[in-house]
């Protein structure tokens, strides 16, 4: 087999291992979303009245409207979290153990990538499932058609975490994480309301919304849940992808990243 | 050549903080050189310029023939680390660990197994390979980790300070161990800041304030007085 693949098939299978001996921490990845769908999206259901939009045909409850920014909600906070155990593995060696193997770094830290997008895939898919047992079901093809838009969405948000991760000291900043970058890129996003109602009370959010790239995620994860394509969304992802990786394979550059900080 | 571990000219700021001034030694293949300096010397920065984690613009490194800063890739193939800080997956078995660590360097298949339980032999523990490393003492845990640091064969082996919070006999056993694989042809760097770990016989570099003091033979070094004199005396902790 080549030796990269080799790398790339080790890195996944631990961070499999690893989830599977931490199924409490799966657990409450899976009742975050669950509860936004089933307590809050109830409660804001007779207060927001939604229009069609794109890609929905016909009028949709909020339920329906939330569950895409809720798959890309489950993606956001396991990129965070992702970052969050890079610091600790940073402070337990396992960090420097993986960049002192022969392969190229970015190689190293794009398989430590998709090891994590693969656990997030894993607990949309199951988030999906629970939300159909409730009734809130996609298109059949959309399942299938949502995982590439899941894959480049992870790894956009994941090389976000691998890039904050880059510059955080200490465990402890990671509250200031939440602050300053999961809540903010969650709640100025189209996730939880479409932008034309946020126009109504602002065109400033909206505009903010209509720039994070978080929205291109959910946008991207919404067409596609419809078996649609929203070009716009998914270019906006890639090129956020790229530039957000060659950013933390810069800021893991030993020659000016991480071990420089003390 | 020696095709040991050789180094010129190093240096390394953090900031205006200067941690290493024109660090320079040559161990030749096959030794073991102990690395001996007072806590804050400079050991940790050196051995992250070994490892590459971090690179300096001053000096060059040579490991097993290859420059380090020139084909990190070919170099880095050569290298075992056993950093201060753990590096096993607690939950998982010892094999299973060391499975994961072969990958790292590109190896799998049945020749990863034959390798493994030849490693874990070699350190006495090859009768615990499928024990969750949890369930290990401290002892067996580190002599993990030197297991693990030899999978891919490398010829140099960077200890950085292995037996710390481990006991006298612990840590007395590990020391064999390393100086066993030394003799079998490994060159070995072994930092420490605990002098009763280092044989006479030994290559011994003295760091200190980011500057090599000493390097030489442990027994020329030392003279007449004790290894453990003359190092608090060098160091001015006597003083």
């Amino acid at each position: 087999m080549n030796p990269a693949i080799v790398v790339l098939r080790a890195i996944v299978a631990r961070e499999f291992l690893r989830f599977i001996h931490q199924r409490e921490r799966f657990i409450a990845a899976l009742v975050r979303p669950l509860v936004w769908l089933l307590v809050f999206a109830a409660g804001f259901r007779a207060a927001l009245g939604l229009s069609i939009t794109p890609p929905y045909q016909t009028y949709i409850t909020y339920e329906v409207y939330i569950v895409p920014g809720l798959c890309a909600m489950i993606l956001l906070f396991n990129g965070m979290q992702s970052s969050l155990s890079l610091v600790y593995d940073r402070e337990m060696g396992s960090m420097r153990l993986l960049l002192t193997s022969p392969f190229p770094r970015w190689w190293l830290l794009l398989s430590r990538l998709l090891a994590s997008t693969t656990i997030s895939i894993l607990q949309v898919y199951t988030f999906l499932l629970i939300a159909g047992l409730f009734g809130i079901t996609m298109e059949p093809w959309g399942y299938v058609l949502v995982f590439p838009s899941l894959v480049l969405g992870g790894v956009m948000l994941g090389a976000l975490g691998l890039l904050l991760s880059s510059f955080i000291k200490q465990l402890e900043n990671f509250a200031g994480v939440m602050n300053f970058v999961i809540f903010p890129m969650f709640f100025l996003s189209s996730a939880l309301y479409p932008l034309w109602k946020m126009a109504e009370s602002s065109t400033l959010l909206r505009d903010i919304c209509a720039v994070n790239p978080f929205t291109h995620v959910v946008e991207m994860i919404r067409f596609s849940l419809y078996s649609d394509m929203n070009l716009a969304a998914f270019g906006w992802s890639f090129g956020w992808t790229v530039l957000l990786l060659g950013a933390a394979v810069w800021g893991y550059d030993p020659a000016r990243g991480m071990a420089r900080h003390r | 050549m020696s095709a040991g571990l050789s180094a010129s000219g190093l240096g390394f700021r953090y900031g205006a903080k200067e941690a290493l001034k024109d660090v320079s030694f040559d161990i030749p293949k096959a030794r073991f050189c102990a690395l001996l300096g007072p806590n804050g010397a400079g050991k940790s920065t050196l051995f992250s310029l070994l490892t590459r984690l971090l690179v300096s613009r001053q000096g060059r490194i040579e490991m097993a023939g290859h420059d380090l800063g020139a084909d990190p890739g070919k170099a880095l193939a050569k290298l075992g680390v056993v950093f201060q800080q753990p590096t096993l997956d607690l939950d998982l078995s010892v094999r299973q660990n060391l499975r994961y660590f072969a990958a790292l360097h590109g190896l799998s298949g049945a020749a990863v197994e034959i390798r493994i339980t030849e490693c874990l032999a070699r350190l006495d523990m090859a009768e615990r390979a499928d024990e969750r490393v949890r369930s290990l003492n401290g002892g067996h845990r580190r002599r993990t980790e030197i297991a693990r640091s030899l999978l891919h064969d490398p010829e140099v082996l960077l200890l950085d300070e292995p037996t710390v919070g481990l006991d006298a006999a612990t840590r007395a056993t590990i020391t064999e161990h390393v100086h066993a694989l030394a003799n079998q042809g490994l060159t070995v760097l072994w930092a420490t800041h605990l002098t009763d770990e280092i044989r006479d016989t030994d290559h011994l570099l003295i760091l200190h304030r980011g500057q090599i003091v000493a390097d030489g033979a442990a027994a020329d070094i030392r003279g007449e007085r004790s290894l453990e004199d003359h190092f608090l005396n060098v160091t001015g902790a006597n003083a």
